[in-house]
């Protein structure tokens, strides 16, 4: 006997449902061996890693903050993604984005500007966002330069820009020269909803971008067409879609949103710019939209998701006394049988007799 | 109503549970910029706390939070800290420093110590080390031992911690041989190994015979080790990663001040403060002198005990900016604790300019 895998003739819907339960569970089955292992009590670890944040309302919070930024940029990428084309360079929007916008917090401060500064920044975020994503869109319509490439190595450029900025023009005077900006003044500072919280309104922003995205992809005719070139090119270009305006276009939206999470990424959690805003979300923001399946609703569960993991890793690290590398070892695990099990989706298995000859035979 | 009610009792409870706790055991918590195994910077740190332990045994318990990022993120871990019963917490990074300030006025009965900042409160300490009094000695040392007359210098940001760093080494340097050069290489990073390695190649490269780093790794000193020419550690002793290349290392020694700062709060007798400790009280230690002639290390020695006594300074004045004209001496005979802090420049005989300026 020996076990094969086999094509589906289509994809099964029961087990794109079951595959990401059959994921959680074999993780944490893994999970609690290499907590034994560890010498750890594997349920009480599971406990802090999963439930303990789902149970108190700080963790709760804090998960929202962190999967803010991810489901703005992420939702952006997936429209990219179903449309085939491969915007890898989210961070260095998301770095633009904060740069344009937290500009002019900079510019306004100590100015006594009124309570356009915030409004203005998230636009000229998102635009600036767009702007940048837009450049390597155009290289690829223009030149046929490959997009995953330019954008990538945008992100560098964009990291030397802001790095240059809190270093040289916009250093804080006052900042005995290390590398940040002055502090934002409040009007420019995203409203959390209360003192003691850091929940912020850029989380509800984010709430409705997953909604709008929905309806776009669901019941509105770009989004068939994003949907249809990705799916199908040629059957698009023969409905007449144009498939270079919409790499424009959904790069354009992209960059717009990743631009936007950086901008309410500084306003609302940093207080001011400095190099290291963003600890990678542009780039883990890539995993949440294949995590979440490129779906906007996915893509909020999976944000979330990944926001437990790093909070439930932080309590572990702390009252567990692991090391960093074990709550990452337990991340990766994770990420791996998600994918391992996404097999299942496109394949199955099938038990074939012990000789290969002989069954061909038969 | 009801939820109202709930919340309060949730509160009541971890209030309870907080309290509870707080007599059995200190909790302390260490917040750390790097990872554990760096071997520099947030190694020290780690071997702090692991000393703490040793000595305190069951009178107190800690927790470390490793690679926090500087940005979005530190705040909730710290608070994360807070939140689990933490009464004594360290943060030992310079980016740590508005998301500490910032948890310390939301929890006014909890200790903080925030490491090289310069922002404090009524429950937030500073605390960091005179490491400008090691580079001096890094500086005679490199100045006597370099063939090349060149000091290869991987620097990380421009702060002013690193630029006095810098200018104490030249002025080290230059009280051997006023003609020493020095080249400087800006990484941009605390922590990354390729980088640094990178540097010092290129250092190498240019003619650097002498590998100085205000970075936190034992790249540069393997490297110095492959090719043969001579480094100093930085952060902990690096001998081990270059038997043959280190000369000596500034070893940073938190852990008599842990100690303590721990014995304050056991005793409810902590109160805020600023420390800045150097050679004289052995926060900054000096690594054995290895791999030089023993004249050299005598002058070492020397001037060591020199600056550990009070004999000597390293910015006395006058100390000379890049262009030629003395800096106003605000600390009388040397430059005053302000200006080291804000040091912005560098002075005769670097070549190179602070970015940014």
């Amino acid at each position: 006997m020996r076990l094969v895998l086999e094509r589906r003739n289509e994809q099964s819907v029961a087990v794109a449902v079951l595959s990401p339960l059959l994921a959680v569970v074999l993780t944490l089955v893994t999970g609690a061996v290499l907590f034994a292992v560890l010498g750890k009590p594997p349920l009480e670890a599971l406990r802090i890693y999963f439930l303990d944040p789902l149970t108190e309302p700080w963790a709760l919070q804090e998960m929202a903050v962190k999967a803010t930024p991810l489901v703005f940029i992420a939702v952006g990428l997936s429209l990219c993604y179903l449309a085939n084309a491969w915007n890898i360079g989210a961070e260095g929007q998301f770095l633009i984005g904060a740069v344009a916008g937290g500009g002019i917090a900079v510019a306004t401060h100590g100015t006594g500007a009124g309570p356009w500064v915030l409004p203005a920044m998230l636009l000229v975020g998102a635009a600036a966002g767009a702007l940048y994503a837009l450049i390597p869109a155009f290289c690829k319509v223009r030149f046929g330069a490959s997009e995953i490439l330019v954008s990538l190595m945008l992100v560098y450029v964009a990291e030397l820009v802001l790095d240059y900025l809190v270093r040289g023009p916009w250093r804080d005077p006052k900042g005995y020269n290390f590398p940040t900006t002055a502090p934002f003044d409040p009007v420019a500072v995203m409203p959390t909803f209360s003192e003691a919280s850091r929940l912020h309104f850029g989380s509800v922003l984010a709430l409705l971008v997953v909604i709008g995205a929905a309806v776009v992809l669901r019941s509105t005719l770009k989004g068939f067409e994003i949907r249809l070139v990705g799916a199908a090119p040629k059957a698009a270009r023969f409905a007449g879609f144009d498939d270079k305006a919409l790499v424009l276009v959904t790069f354009a939206i992209s960059g717009a949103l990743a631009g936007f999470a950086g901008v309410v990424e500084v306003s609302a959690t940093v207080g001011h710019l400095q190099p290291g805003i963003s600890p990678g979300y542009g780039f883990t923001a890539i995993i949440v939209a294949f995590l979440g399946r490129l779906n906007p609703v996915g893509i909020l569960i999976a944000a979330l998701f990944l926001a437990l993991t790093f909070i439930g890793g932080e309590g572990a690290q702390i009252s567990l006394k692991v090391p960093l590398d074990v709550t990452k070892v337990f991340q990766g695990i994770l990420l791996f049988y998600v994918l391992a099990c996404d097999t299942l989706i496109l394949y199955r298995f099938r038990v074939m007799p012990a000789h290969p000859k002989a069954a061909h035979a038969a | 109503m009801r939820r109202l009610f709930v919340a309060a009792a949730v509160l009541a409870l971890a209030l309870g549970a907080g309290a509870a706790q707080a007599q059995n055991k200190l909790k302390i918590g260490f917040v750390y910029v790097g990872p554990i195994g760096d071997y520099g910077w947030t190694y020290q740190h780690e071997v702090g706390r692991r000393a703490l332990m040793e000595q305190f045994k069951d009178k107190i318990e800690t927790s470390y939070l490793e690679n926090v990022n500087e940005g979005p993120d530190a705040e909730r871990s710290i608070e994360a800290l807070v939140r689990a019963g933490h009464k004594l917490i360290f943060t030992t990074s310079f980016g740590f420093m508005d998301a500490t300030a910032k948890v310390a006025k939301k929890y006014p009965n909890v200790w903080f110590e925030h490491a090289t900042g310069y922002k404090r409160d009524k429950n937030l300490a500073t605390y960091s080390g005179r490491f400008y009094e090691g580079r001096y000695i890094l500086g005679q040392i490199a100045a006597r031992m370099s063939k090349t007359n060149t000091i290869g210098y991987i620097a990380s940001f421009p702060i002013p911690e690193v630029v006095s760093g810098i200018n104490a080494m030249m002025l080290g340097a230059q009280s051997i041989k006023p003609d020493m050069k020095i080249k400087i290489i800006w990484v941009n990073t605390w922590y990354d190994p390729g980088k640094e390695a990178d540097a010092a190649k290129a250092l190498a490269d240019q003619g650097a015979d002498i590998i100085a780093q205000h970075t936190d790794s034992p790249a540069a000193m393997q490297m110095a080790e492959q090719r043969g020419i001579k480094a100093f550690g930085q952060d902990s002793d690096m001998i081990k990663f270059g038997p043959k290349a280190q000369l000596t290392a500034i070893i940073n020694n938190w852990t008599p001040y842990y100690v303590e700062r721990v014995k304050l709060a056991l005793d409810n007798k902590w109160t805020t403060g600023d420390v800045w400790g150097g050679l004289k009280s052995g926060l900054v230690q000096m690594a054995p002198y290895t791999n030089m002639p023993d004249d050299v290390k005598t002058m070492a020695q020397q001037t060591e005990a020199a600056i550990r006594d009070g004999k000597m300074h390293v910015f006395k004045c006058p100390v000379s900016g890049q262009d030629g004209k003395a800096v106003e001496c605000k600390g009388g005979t040397h430059l005053s604790d302000e200006q080291i802090l804000g040091m912005n420049f560098f002075i005769k005989g670097i070549d190179d300019k602070v970015p940014g300026k």
